[in-house]
C-alpha cells in the first residue's frame, strides 16, 4: 500500500472520529437562567441557524419566559415548538417573540423547529 | 372627590368653582374651567359620559379592580397571588378567582396604585393580562408634551403604562380593557388638545386637515407580518435560483469542452480555458456567498451548536468541489498527473441553484399546509355594535365585555358568543360547525361568533368574550394539536439526531475506500463521490414527513367541524375496532318529541292532539312539552284550561272549552274508569317500539292516545351504516331498559346493546370491552359521560354550542352529527396513510439515495451518480413530501 493512501486511510479515520466525537459525545454548554426579582426566569434565545443558547436550565416551578429572536428570514426555524407542552409559536423575523412556561416536574424537556432539524433543551432542576 | 368635567382632574368637593344646570351640579378645579365649560356646557357633558362608565371609582375613593391573569396553574397559585396583594397598603380586599383566572382587588385610590397591584401579581410570579394599544399622537412638540400626555394617561385606571415617544409621534398604551377602552384613552389625550389617529407602528405622511378642522383618520388593514416574511424569502430565493441558474450556463458549457464538441482552442490544456476556468473560480464566488449564503450561515450556527443540518452537509459539498477546483486551476502541477487536474464548478453553480430552488417551492407549498388555521384566523370579527347606556357604539372586538348586548344586522358577522335575546334569525354557521344549512335562531338560542347572519335583524348578550369564545379555542386547540407529535414521530426523532453527522462520516469513509480501491483517477472518483453522498442526503425530507402531514390533516378536521386534540389521538383513532355510543344525544336527539297519535270512538286527530297539548300547556314536564310543540308543528290553536290537576304517578286533568280531559297512563285510566279496548294492545306495540304513550280521554270516554319518543337523529342510520363498513364493530350504551334499548337499536342496525348501565358504570363497561381487546372509542355527550370518554382509547365528544375544549375528550365534534364521527375516523386513517407515505419516501429516498451516491452499484453495473443528479434530487425530495401532504387538503369525506 502507498504512503498516501495509507495517509488518507489515517485521515479519514480520524477525521470520522472528530465528527463523531464532536456532534454527539462533546459537552454542550449549558446556560444556567437565574430567576429575576418578579420570581420569572427569563431568557433570550437567538435563533439563527440555530438556537443560542440551546441548553438552558432553569429551576422548576418557578415561571420561564424564552424571548425567542429570530435573527433570520429562512422558513426553516419560523416555528418552534413545545412538544411536551403541547406549545408552538410562530417567530416573526427580528421581533421578539415571548413563550411561557411553567415546568413543575424536574426533567429535560426538548424543543424545536417545524422540522425538528434545529434543536434546543431546557433542563429543569 | 368628584372629576372636574373639563380636564377630568379629581376636584375635593365641594369646590370654589361650580356651575348648576339642569338639577345637577359640576364642579371645577379652576376658573378658567369653569368659564370654558359655562360657554359649551353640552359639549363636555357629552364628553363626560363617554368617558366616566370605565372607571369604577366609588364616592369613597374605594376603587375596584378586576384584573385579568395570566398561567394560573394550580389552586394554591391563588393563595400566593392574594398574600402577595394584600401586603399593599389600603387593599380592603383581594380575591383570585380560579376559574375565570381573575383577580377582583378592592382599594383605597390613595393608598395604593393599580400599577403596584400588578406589580405585586408580578411579584408572586404571575402576569396580568392586558391590552396593549398603539395610537399615533400629532400636536406634539417638546418633550413636556411627552410627559404631560404620559402623566395624564397614567393617572387613569386602567392604564397599567404609557410610552409616548416623540419622534415616532407614538403612544404605545398598556391598559386593561374593562376598565378603560381604546375610546377613553384617546379621549384623554384629545382633551390635552393632541390629535389621535391610528398608526400601524409606521409614521404617516401628513395629511391636509379637512376644512372641519378633523383630522382623516389613517387606518391600515393589519397584515400577518409572517406571511410577509415568508413571501419575501421566497422573492429573495427565486432571485438567488435565478442568478446561479443563468451563470450555470456557460459554466457547464466549459465544464466539459471535450463531451460538448467545443473548438480546438477551448480544449483541456489550452491557454484560453484555463482562463475561462479562472474566471468561473471568481464567479463562483458570488453563487456561493450570496445565492448560497444561508448554507454558511446555517451551518457555522448550527455548528457552533455541536449541531448539524442540511446546510452542513451543503456548505461542506460545495466547499469541497470549489476548493479542488480552485487548486487544479492555479496550480496543476502539484497533481501528479495532468488528468486530475479537472474543475467542478459545474456543482457548485447547479447544486446552489437546484437546492435554492427546492427551498423556495417548499415555502410556497407550506403556505398552503398551514392555510386551514388562517382562515380560522381570518373569522374573527374586527368590530361589534354594542348597545351601551342606551347608545349603539361601534368598538373593537377586544373591548366587548361579558353581558354586553350586541346588535347583528342581515349579512354581519356576530362578533363573539352568546344567547340570544331579541329578535331571531337563520344564520350560517358552516365556517365552524361544517354544517351547510343556515341554523334557524329564536331567542334563547346560544349564537357562536365568527358566524354569519343572513336574514333577520336581532340582539344577543355576549356569554364568551376573548380567548373563550368557541372560536379562540378551536384555534388554540387546532394549534396544539398541529403542535403535538404523533407516537410515529419518535423514531424519526432519533433518526434525525444522528442523521447528517452519519452522513458526513459516510461521505468521508466513501472519499477513504474510492481513493484506496477505486479505480484511476482515484483523487478525482473520490472527490465525487464525497460531494455526491453530502448533496444527495435529505434530512428535511425527514423532519417534515410528520409535522407536515399533521398540520394539514388537523386543519382539515377543523373545517369540517372535527377537533383533533392531538397526534396521538389521530394515531389511536386510525387503529380502533370497536365504537361505543351513548344512546341519548348522540343517536337520538336527546329529547323527546311527538311520534304518534291513535285515535278512537269518531274522535279526530287534531282534536285530541290540540285538546291534550292545551292541558300540557300549564305542565313544566318535559313529555308535555313534546306534546305542545308538536301541536305548534301542525299549527293547532292551544286553548285555556281550567281546573287543572296533576294526579302525581298518573297522569294530568283540566277541563278545556268546556270539555273534560283525562291525559295519563294505564293507572288513570282505570282509576276513572275508562274502556280503553283496543288502545290497551295498541299503547303496547308503540312501548315495544321505545315509544312513551299516554291514554287520553275526552268527557269519560277514550279518545285516543298520544306517543311522544326521543326520536333518532336523521342521519344516525347511515352513519352507522358506515361505521360498519370501515370495519368497526359498533356498540350501544344506554340507561334505559333492554326492551326500549333494542327498539332502537333494531332501528338504527346495531347489534350489540349494553342497557340498564347506570352512568356511573359506563366507564366500567368501556374497560369490560378494552380487557376483551379491543381499541374502543366512546362517543357521548362531554359532561355525563367524561368518565368513560377518558377511559376509551378514544373519547369522542359530542359538543354542545360553544362548548367545543372538552376536556376528557381526545376528538370534539362541533356539530351533533354521527357522521362527524364517521368522517373524523376516515381523517385520522386518510391522515396516518400520508405520513407513512411520507415517511416511507423520506427513509426510503435516503436509504437508497445514499448508498447510490457513495457507489455501491458501481462495481456491479458501473453506475455512479453525478453530484448534479444528486443536487437536482435532494431539491425535490422536500418538495415532494410537503405535496404529498398537500394531497390530504383535497380530503373529502367518503
Amino acid at each position: 500500500m502507498a504512503l498516501d493512501q495509507i495517509l488518507v486511510i489515517v485521515g479519514g479515520l480520524t477525521l470520522s472520529t472528530l465528527v463523531a466525537w464532536y456532534f454527539w459525545f462533546s459537552e454542550k454548554k449549558a446556560v444556567k437562567v437565574e430567576a429575576a426579582d418578579g420570581g420569572i426566569q427569563e431568557a433570550v434565545i437567538k435563533v439563527k441557524g440555530g438556537y443560542t443558547p440551546d441548553v438552558l436550565i432553569f429551576e422548576s416551578g418557578k415561571p420561564i419566559k424564552l424571548n425567542f429572536i429570530r435573527e433570520e428570514t429562512a422558513a426553516c426555524t419560523e416555528q418552534v415548538v413545545f412538544p411536551d407542552f403541547q406549545k408552538q409559536a410562530t417567530l416573526t423575523p427580528y421581533k421578539t417573540i415571548p413563550v411561557e412556561l411553567k415546568i413543575d416536574k424536574p426533567g429535560e424537556y426538548g424543543f424545536q423547529c417545524g422540522m425538528g432539524m434545529v434543536k434546543g433543551k431546557l433542563i429543569v432542576q | 372627590m368628584v372629576l372636574d368635567p373639563l380636564c377630568g382632574m379629581e376636584v375635593k368637593s365641594p369646590s370654589k368653582y361650580y356651575i348648576d344646570l339642569d338639577g345637577k351640579r359640576y364642579e371645577f378645579c379652576s376658573e378658567s374651567c369653569q368659564n370654558k365649560f359655562a360657554l359649551e356646557p353640552n359639549k363636555y357633558i357629552e364628553k363626560m359620559k363617554k368617558i366616566e362608565p370605565s372607571y369604577r371609582t366609588t364616592n369613597y375613593g374605594t376603587e375596584k379592580l378586576s384584573l385579568p391573569i395570566n398561567g394560573l396553574h394550580c389552586t394554591s397559585c391563588i393563595n400566593t397571588i392574594e398574600k402577595e396583594i394584600k401586603k399593599l397598603p389600603g387593599i380592603k380586599l383581594a380575591h383570585v378567582n380560579y376559574a375565570t383566572e381573575t383577580a377582583h382587588v378592592e382599594f383605597k385610590s390613595g393608598e395604593t396604585t393599580t400599577e403596584e397591584i400588578i406589580r405585586a401579581i408580578k411579584n408572586a410570579g404571575y402576569q396580568t393580562g392586558h391590552s396593549t394599544l398603539k395610537i399615533g399622537i400629532r400636536g406634539m412638540h417638546c418633550g413636556s408634551c411627552v410627559t404631560k400626555i404620559e402623566k395624564e394617561l397614567k393617572q387613569k385606571s386602567g392604564v397599567i403604562s404609557a410610552s409616548v415617544d416623540l419622534g415616532t409621534e407614538s403612544a404605545i398604551i398598556k391598559y386593561i380593557p374593562g376598565l378603560i377602552d381604546t375610546k377613553a384613552i384617546k379621549n384623554v389625550i384629545e382633551k390635552l388638545d393632541y390629535q389621535v389617529f391610528e398608526t400601524s407602528g409606521v409614521k404617516t405622511e401628513e395629511k391636509p386637515i379637512s376644512p372641519s378642522g378633523k383630522e382623516e383618520k389613517v387606518k391600515e388593514e393589519p397584515v400577518d407580518e409572517n406571511q410577509l416574511a415568508r413571501e419575501k424569502e421566497y422573492k429573495t430565493l427565486m432571485r438567488k435560483f435565478i442568478f446561479a441558474a443563468i451563470l450555470s450556463l456557460p459554466v457547464i458549457l466549459f465544464s466539459y469542452p471535450d463531451l460538448l464538441g467545443l473548438p480546438a482552442q477551448f480544449q483541456k490544456g489550452t491557454e484560453l480555458l484555463t482562463y475561462i476556468w479562472l474566471g468561473m473560480a471568481l464567479l463562483s464566488l458570488p453563487v456561493m456567498f450570496w445565492s448560497g449564503s444561508q448554507f454558511y450561515t446555517g451551518a457555522w450556527a448550527a455548528f457552533k451548536n455541536r449541531s448539524a443540518n442540511m446546510h452542513t452537509l451543503i456548505a461542506t459539498g460545495i466547499s469541497a468541489a470549489w476548493l479542488y477546483s480552485t487548486v487544479a486551476v492555479l496550480f496543476p502541477e502539484i497533481f501528479p498527473s495532468e488528468q486530475l487536474a479537472d474543475v467542478f464548478f459545474d456543482v457548485v453553480f447547479v447544486v446552489v441553484a437546484l437546492v435554492v430552488l427546492g427551498m423556495a417551492l417548499e415555502i410556497r407549498a407550506k403556505g398552503k399546509s398551514s392555510e386551514a388555521i388562517k382562515k380560522l384566523i381570518g373569522l374573527q370579527a374586527k368590530t361589534a355594535r354594542v348597545q351601551r347606556d342606551g347608545k349603539e357604539l361601534d368598538i373593537p372586538i377586544e373591548e366587548v365585555v361579558l353581558d354586553d348586548i350586541i346588535i347583528v344586522r342581515p349579512g354581519e358577522k356576530i362578533p363573539v358568543d352568546g344567547i340570544l335575546v331579541n329578535g331571531s334569525s337563520s344564520i350560517d354557521e358552516s365556517m365552524i360547525t361544517g354544517e351547510s344549512i343556515p341554523v334557524e335562531k329564536h331567542e334563547g338560542d346560544e349564537v357562536i361568533g365568527a358566524t354569519i347572519n343572513k336574514t333577520g335583524s336581532f340582539k344577543f348578550k355576549a356569554t364568551k368574550v376573548g380567548k373563550d369564545t368557541a372560536l379562540a379555542q378551536i384555534i388554540q386547540m387546532v394549534e396544539q394539536a398541529q403542535s403535538s407529535k404523533a407516537p410515529i414521530q419518535k423514531i424519526v426523532d432519533t433518526v434525525s439526531g444522528y442523521f447528517v453527522p452519519s452522513v458526513i462520516i459516510t461521505a468521508i469513509l466513501s472519499f477513504v475506500i474510492w481513493y484506496v480501491f477505486g479505480p484511476a483517477p482515484q483523487l478525482i472518483y473520490a472527490l465525487i463521490v464525497f460531494v455526491t453522498v453530502l448533496v444527495i442526503a435529505c434530512p428535511c425530507a425527514l423532519g417534515l414527513a410528520t409535522p407536515i402531514s399533521l398540520m394539514v390533516g388537523v386543519g382539515k378536521g377543523a373545517e369540517n367541524g372535527i377537533l383533533i386534540r392531538s397526534g396521538e389521538a389521530l394515531e389511536t383513532a386510525q387503529k380502533l375496532n370497536t365504537i361505543i355510543l351513548d344512546k341519548t344525544g348522540t343517536i337520538t336527539e336527546g329529547k323527546p318529541s311527538l311520534t304518534d297519535v291513535l285515535t278512537t270512538n269518531g274522535f279526530s286527530e287534531n282534536d285530541v292532539l290540540s285538546l291534550s297539548a292545551s292541558v300540557e300547556k300549564s305542565s313544566e314536564h318535559p313529555l308535555a312539552e313534546a306534546i305542545v310543540n308538536g301541536a305548534k308543528n301542525k299549527s293547532l290553536e292551544l286553548f285555556d284550561a281550567q281546573n287543572f290537576n296533576a294526579v302525581p304517578g298518573h297522569g294530568v286533568e283540566a277541563n278545556v272549552n268546556g270539555r273534560k280531559i283525562f291525559l295519563g297512563n294505564l293507572k288513570m285510566m282505570k282509576k276513572f274508569s275508562i274502556e280503553l279496548n283496543t288502545l290497551e294492545e295498541q299503547s303496547r306495540e308503540l312501548a315495544d317500539a321505545g315509544k312513551t304513550p299516554m291514554f287520553v280521554a275526552i268527557d269519560g270516554k277514550a279518545a285516543g292516545i298520544i306517543a311522544v319518543a326521543d326520536i333518532i337523529k336523521p342521519d344516525s342510520k347511515e352513519a352507522i351504516i358506515q361505521l360498519k363498513k370501515l370495519g368497526l364493530e359498533v356498540v350501544m350504551i344506554t340507561g334505559d331498559n333492554s326492551r326500549t334499548a333494542n327498539a332502537i337499536a333494531k332501528q338504527v342496525g346495531i347489534d350489540r346493546v349494553l342497557s340498564e348501565v347506570l352512568p356511573e358504570d359506563k366507564a366500567f363497561n368501556v374497560q369490560k370491552l378494552q380487557n376483551e381487546g379491543k381499541k374502543v372509542a366512546m362517543v357521548g355527550d362531554g359532561i355525563n359521560d367524561a368518565p368513560a370518554l377518558a377511559q376509551a382509547d378514544i373519547g369522542l365528544a359530542i359538543g354542545t354550542g360553544t362548548d367545543v375544549a372538552i376536556e376528557a375528550s381526545d376528538i370534539t365534534l362541533i356539530k351533533g352529527s354521527l357522521k362527524g364521527v364517521v368522517l373524523a375516523i376516515q381523517l385520522s386513517k386518510a391522515t396516518m396513510k400520508n405520513i407513512k407515505e411520507n415517511l416511507f419516501g423520506a427513509f426510503f429516498y435516503n436509504g437508497l439515495g445514499i448508498p447510490i451516491a457513495a457507489g455501491l452499484l458501481y462495481p456491479f453495473f458501473g453506475i455512479l451518480l453525478s453530484p448534479l443528479i444528486a443536487g437536482a434530487a435532494m431539491a425535490f425530495s422536500s418538495v415532494t413530501v410537503v405535496t404529498n401532504a398537500n394531497r390530504l387538503r383535497r380530503f373529502k369525506a367518503k
